[in-house]
């Protein structure tokens, strides 16, 4: 497909130009790359996020050989010259201070001996007069391009039988006299080609070095990316069980890979909480309100008496009464796990709200032969909820009621543990069986035990829903027997600070 | 009493109208924000029973806003399915007496209406608090009944005192939960149940005549024989 547009567009390119664009020959250069970069234009490849890439590491791969290469030429090339006009500063300040001593035959004498004893081959001496008559040194002629003095010339000069460049520089004596230095830099002058020519292959080198580079970190970013992508697609059209592959490398991708997988795993999990409560909303309701709809339609039918219709009436006002109940827990749960109720949190002492459920429910306990004992010191400072605590060890203390045998007393404790506090409740119940004890907080689900028990099944699940609201967490316990409950929240100084901190629902339950 | 509906569903209306009517209050009935607005405001009501969502461009709260915005001091009860916590606190901030969630039992309804109209009344201090034969002085704390000091509780006192603060009217036990505990949730044993009648213990075992009596499907009252 990729090609078929790739064709349509150069088609599309080749049309003759419109009126009014400047006409241009077909197949010049700028107009082939211009098609060139209009087809780039037109291909998803320049919207490619790998081609970027490449194309930066290319330009930054370029710019760093071209920095070398600078830096290359500057320290041969560069030395050579350095060292060449240091030779021959050395040599006139020599040569100056022999005709300073001698005057001009000293120096003839100096500059024949150091051509004859031939300290360094290529250096270039001439002397000359007035009219620039040579006088001595191993140059014919006096070359013309020299005028000025104190500057540098790079020329060609006849030395002796042969042709040779040379770097020269002229020195004015006192006397009408012109000193002519200068060194045969032919070899240096090969030597620079020689690593133009290595620098020009091996800026072609590069190009095609990091063009491949280019190329291979493009795919290698397809790639990697391609698999995400792919699963990402499966994903939205519904399919769930796709995960992105890890290539076990533990790069990069690998773990973006991770967490990809980790979020999924965690929609997951949630899709099927939410299809297990829609699953237990339509059973534990459906089954009340066929209830009460039975009652109703079987008292149309079948009443005998205003008396029995109006009992039948009442039953099934009760009935909607328990649904609406459930129906109201399920919306608080909700709504705590949402996190919109922690505008209301507050600094509040535990211990007074421990204190006062002791009492609302001790009453209650004493009438059926039980016992509330309150084990707690004062205070206990906390930042939180306090409706929701209060319900929170309501629905705790409730549970403890209803399945703790008579005589036995019931636990309610609290205490610092470090910068935390905890609170215990503790009956002497029947227990949950510890393969109940992850499951027993989930909306609706009930142990064996609690089967004949009145109750929605919904407490524990809003005691967990206001314990992470508050960051903590909720331990059951066996109690040998029975259920210790543990809410385990942070105490006042640090729950405030962690809670502008941390996203509370994003706990889990310990294990 | 005279009391305003106002209530958008014909079923729900129909039933609450009926039903004030029948507990002996003068009701009228406004089917919409803007009527019931316009009633709410050329009109002296005792009270206002107040849907959250009413069509004809004014809802429950910018009604409200608009009446105390006259300083118009009449109770209003807010009746709504509306029932999050932050639903009730901004129609208690709005300026609304008492919220209370759909669906509702017309017991609790007709209670806290009733409770309203006597929060309203009830404007200057009372020292001392009598229901028959029992007195309570809210300066020393102390409760007599036949002339007979009763001990009770701190607890037992503020239930004592908010029953017979609202003597001749029922108070149901989410009233109760509310106006003495202070507590906002639904407990599902009796807990209630449990603190009134040792109450009774205290104040009505002993003497020959009760004053508390428990009204059937809706709570509790608080009545010496010959008032009612």
């Amino acid at each position: 497909m990729d090609a078929a547009r790739f064709k349509l567009s150069a088609i599309r390119l080749r049309r003759p130009p419109r009126a009014g664009t400047v006409a241009r020959v077909p197949h010049c250069p700028g107009d082939r790359r211009r098609a060139f970069f209009a087809r780039l234009r037109g291909s998803p490849l320049l919207r490619s996020a790998g081609l970027r890439f490449a194309a930066l590491y290319a330009i930054i791969f370029g710019l760093s050989a071209v920095a070398l290469a600078i830096f290359l030429w500057w320290a041969t090339a560069g030395l050579l010259n350095r060292q060449v006009e240091a030779a021959i500063n050395a040599d006139a300040q020599g040569l100056g201070e022999r005709y300073q001593e001698g005057g001009v035959p000293a120096l003839i004498l100096t500059i024949q001996d150091r051509l004859s004893q031939n300290v360094d081959e290529n250096a270039i001496y001439l002397l000359a007069d007035n009219d620039l008559h040579p006088i001595a040194g191993n140059l014919a002629i006096w070359p013309k391009e020299v005028s000025g003095s104190d500057s540098w010339f790079e020329l060609t000069v006849q030395r002796g039988d042969r042709q040779a460049l040379a770097r020269l520089r002229r020195y004015d004596l006192p006397g009408g006299f012109h000193l002519l230095i200068g060194r045969d830099v032919g070899s240096r002058a090969k030597l620079r080609s020689l690593l133009t020519a290595g620098l020009l292959w091996a800026v072609l080198v590069m190009v095609v070095l990091g063009s491949a580079g280019a190329i291979a970190i493009q795919s290698l970013f397809r790639r990697s990316l391609a698999d995400v992508s792919a699963t990402a697609n499966a994903i939205s059209r519904g399919d769930l069980s796709n995960r992105v592959r890890i290539s076990g490398r533990g790069d990069e991708f690998d773990r973006l890979a991770e967490t990809i997988n980790d979020m999924l795993d965690r929609i997951a999990r949630l899709m099927d909480g939410v299809r297990q409560v829609s699953n237990a909303i339509a059973h534990d309701l459906r089954t009340p309100i066929t209830r009460a709809r039975a009652r109703l339609e079987d008292a149309a039918l079948h009443a005998r008496d205003a008396g029995d219709l109006h009992a039948a009436v009442e039953r099934a006002t009760s009935d909607l009464d328990g649904i609406v109940s459930v129906f109201q827990g399920l919306l608080r749960i909700a709504e705590i796990e949402a996190g919109a109720r922690r505008s209301a949190f507050a600094s509040l002492d535990l211990y007074a709200l421990l204190a006062d459920m002791h009492e609302l429910y001790g009453a209650a306990a004493e009438e059926q032969g039980q016992q509330i004992d309150l084990l707690a010191q004062p205070p206990l400072p906390m930042f939180g909820d306090r409706d929701l605590l209060q319900q929170a060890v309501a629905n705790l203390l409730e549970n403890a009621l209803k399945f703790s045998p008579p005589g036995k007393p019931i636990l309610l404790g609290a205490g610092r543990l470090g910068d935390r506090i905890e609170i215990v409740v503790a009956d002497s119940g029947p227990g949950i069986p510890p393969e109940d004890r992850m499951r027993v907080t989930e909306r609706f689900y009930r142990g064996e035990s609690a089967r004949s028990t009145p109750g929605s099944g919904l407490g524990l699940s809003l005691v967990q829903a206001v314990v992470q609201l508050h960051n903590g967490t909720l331990r059951l316990e066996d109690n040998h027997p029975g259920v210790r409950a543990v809410l385990s929240l942070p105490a006042e100084f640090s729950a405030s600070r962690r809670l502008a901190k941390t996203d509370l629902r994003m706990q889990a339950l310990p294990r | 009493m005279r009391i305003l509906l106002v209530e958008d569903d014909r079923d729900v209306a129909g039933f609450v109208v009926k039903g004030l009517r029948e507990a002996n209050h003068v009701v009228e009935h406004a089917a919409n924000g803007r009527d019931g607005l316009f009633m709410a405001a050329s009109e002296q009501f005792d009270a206002i029973i107040l849907d959250r969502m009413l069509p004809g461009g004014v809802d429950g709260l910018r009604l409200l806003e608009t009446l105390r915005a006259q300083e118009n001091t009449v109770p209003v009860l807010f009746l709504s399915a509306l029932g999050q916590v932050d639903d009730r606190v901004k129609g208690l901030k709005a300026g609304g007496d008492d919220y209370l969630t759909k669906p509702f039992a017309f017991a609790e309804l007709l209670a806290r209406v009733e409770a309203l109209t006597r929060r309203g009344k009830a404007d200057s201090p009372v020292t001392r608090l009598a229901v028959g034969d029992l007195e309570m002085d809210l300066l020393s704390r102390s409760v007599k009944r036949a002339g007979q000091k009763i001990d009770l509780q701190p607890r037992e006192y503020r239930l004592l005192e908010y029953l017979m603060r609202h003597a001749g009217q029922v108070v149901t036990r989410t009233m109760l939960l509310e106006g003495v505990w202070d507590y906002h949730f639904d407990p599902q044993t009796n807990v209630i149940d449990v603190h009134v009648s040792r109450l009774r213990q205290k104040v009505d075992k002993p003497f020959p005549k009760p004053l508390l009596h428990t009204v059937r499907n809706a709570g509790y009252i608080m009545r010496a024989d010959n008032e009612g």
